[in-house]
């Protein structure tokens, strides 16, 4: 009977993809069949069907290379794991259901399959389910990694002068390499001026403003003098709201605008040549 | 009609997640740039609050419409170990943490309307506001 499901399936295969590929269609609040193109959505599909029916024989173990090599695709399209669930639980309805339309599951047979199929699909759940989380697990810890790179480095622009860009969130561990790499640049690099560049900070919060105050002061301790520059018109209003005090600090609402003032201040301007 | 989303506060990337939420939400009801950064900043600072003092928390957003006028309320509650005066929290620089003590006053500040409720043991829920205009 093994034998029977294995040939049934791989029989109405095609038939069994299309209605699959249906009922994902019709599940809410996931974007990947509507919106992937039609070639990819059919061969995910199949990559999909093939790893269902991988293990259905009794002799074929499920394959975990295969398995993690589909999940590591689907995390990266970004298959919700109830997705992953709703897909898995799909498939084996529509086998189910197509089997009987084709007597393959009569009443007579019908306990039999029944076993047949949970002993097919749970250890396949099981496994698919743990790839996932795994494969999950290291995305995210990936882009922890990648977000940490991310961090402050200060950049020596000009003699005396150098630059720190900030880009994204800064937590509390970003706060502290900040005020590392910062006091750690202004020595090596001998610099004067520092600007601290937060153009690419998305929310300037009390603790965000707390720790720049105190790079500020870091600086100023080592011989430095600090500039704030690249406040976006929204964040100056906020700042304000909140009452954050930066009458100490120059600033400046530009990277531009701060780098000739830094110039000016260690006495130094551009001038334009003529060409020749 | 209340249309609603929360984020539960429980490490500090759940901040950023709240964050984001009010944005959108904000973006959403119609705020221009200035009042989706007031709208966000103030959550951040509701929301690293709970983390900070209470541990554990929640945050919930929702947009609200009221005689015609639309907003968006933000809810920030805790179980946390309360706060045992209020008139003082809420003056500049009063901070518990070596903070800059700026948060309280300061949503105050960037909201319209803005409400505690806290009692010592109990935990702390704060209500406020922002309108479009
Ligand atoms: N949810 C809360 N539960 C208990 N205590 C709180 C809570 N929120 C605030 N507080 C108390 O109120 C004080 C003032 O809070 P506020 O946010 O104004 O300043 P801060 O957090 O100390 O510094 P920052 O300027 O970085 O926000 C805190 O130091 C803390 O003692
Ligand atoms: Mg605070």
């Amino acid at each position: 009977m093994n034998k029977l499901m294995v040939e049934s399936i791989n029989e109405y295969m095609d038939e069994i993809i299309e209605r699959w590929t249906t009922r994902m269609k019709e599940e809410k609040g996931e974007r990947f069949f509507h919106f992937m193109p039609d070639h990819l959505v059919d061969k995910t599909s199949r990559e999909f069907a093939e790893l269902m029916t991988s293990n259905i024989r009794e002799t074929s173990s499920i394959d975990s290379d295969k398995i993690n090599e589909f999940t590591e695709k689907i995390v990266r399209f970004g298959w919700a794991i109830k997705f992953v669930n709703k897909a898995i639980d799909n498939f084996s309805n529509v086998v189910f259901e197509l089997l009987e339309e084709k007597d393959v599951i009569t009443d007579e047979n019908l306990r039999r399959f029944i076993v047949l199929f949970s002993s097919w699909i749970n250890p396949l759940r099981e496994s698919i389910i743990d790839a996932y989380s795994t494969e999950w697990e290291r995305t995210v810890s990936l882009q922890k990694i990648a977000l940490q790179e991310l961090s402050a480095s200060l950049i020596p622009v000009f003699e005396k002068i150098s630059v720190m860009p900030l880009v994204g969130t800064i937590d509390t561990e970003r706060a502290k390499l900040i005020m590392e790499n910062l006091l750690e640049g202004v020595v090596s690099q001998r610099a004067e001026v520092v600007l601290l560049d937060i153009t690419g900070v998305p929310v300037v919060d009390t603790m965000v403003a707390h720790h720049i105050i105190q790079a500020a002061d870091a600086v100023r301790l080592v011989g430095a003098k600090c500039m704030l520059v690249g406040i976006r018109p929204e964040i100056a209003q906020t700042i304000v709201a909140l009452g954050i005090n930066l009458n100490e600090f120059t600033t400046k609402s530009t990277l531009q605008r701060g780098m000739q003032a830094a110039l000016g201040m260690t006495n130094r301007e551009i001038v334009e040549v003529n060409g020749q | 009609m209340n249309l609603g989303s929360s984020v539960e506060i429980i490490t500090e990337w759940d901040i950023v997640a709240a964050r984001q939420l009010g944005r959108n939400e904000a973006k959403q009801v119609g705020f221009g740039t200035v009042d989706q950064a007031r709208i966000t900043t103030a959550i951040s600072e509701l929301a690293r609050n709970i983390y900070l003092y209470a541990g554990k928390g929640k945050i919930e957003i929702e947009r609200i419409s009221e005689a015609g006028l639309v907003g968006i309320k933000i809810i920030a509650s805790d179980e946390g170990p309360g706060i045992p005066d209020l008139r003082k929290v809420m003056e500049d620089g009063f901070t518990t943490s070596g903070g800059l003590g700026a948060g309280m006053p300061g949503v105050k500040r960037l909201m319209d309307e803005f409400k505690v409720i806290s009692e010592v043991g109990e935990g702390t829920t704060i209500i406020t506001t922002k309108w479009l205009h």
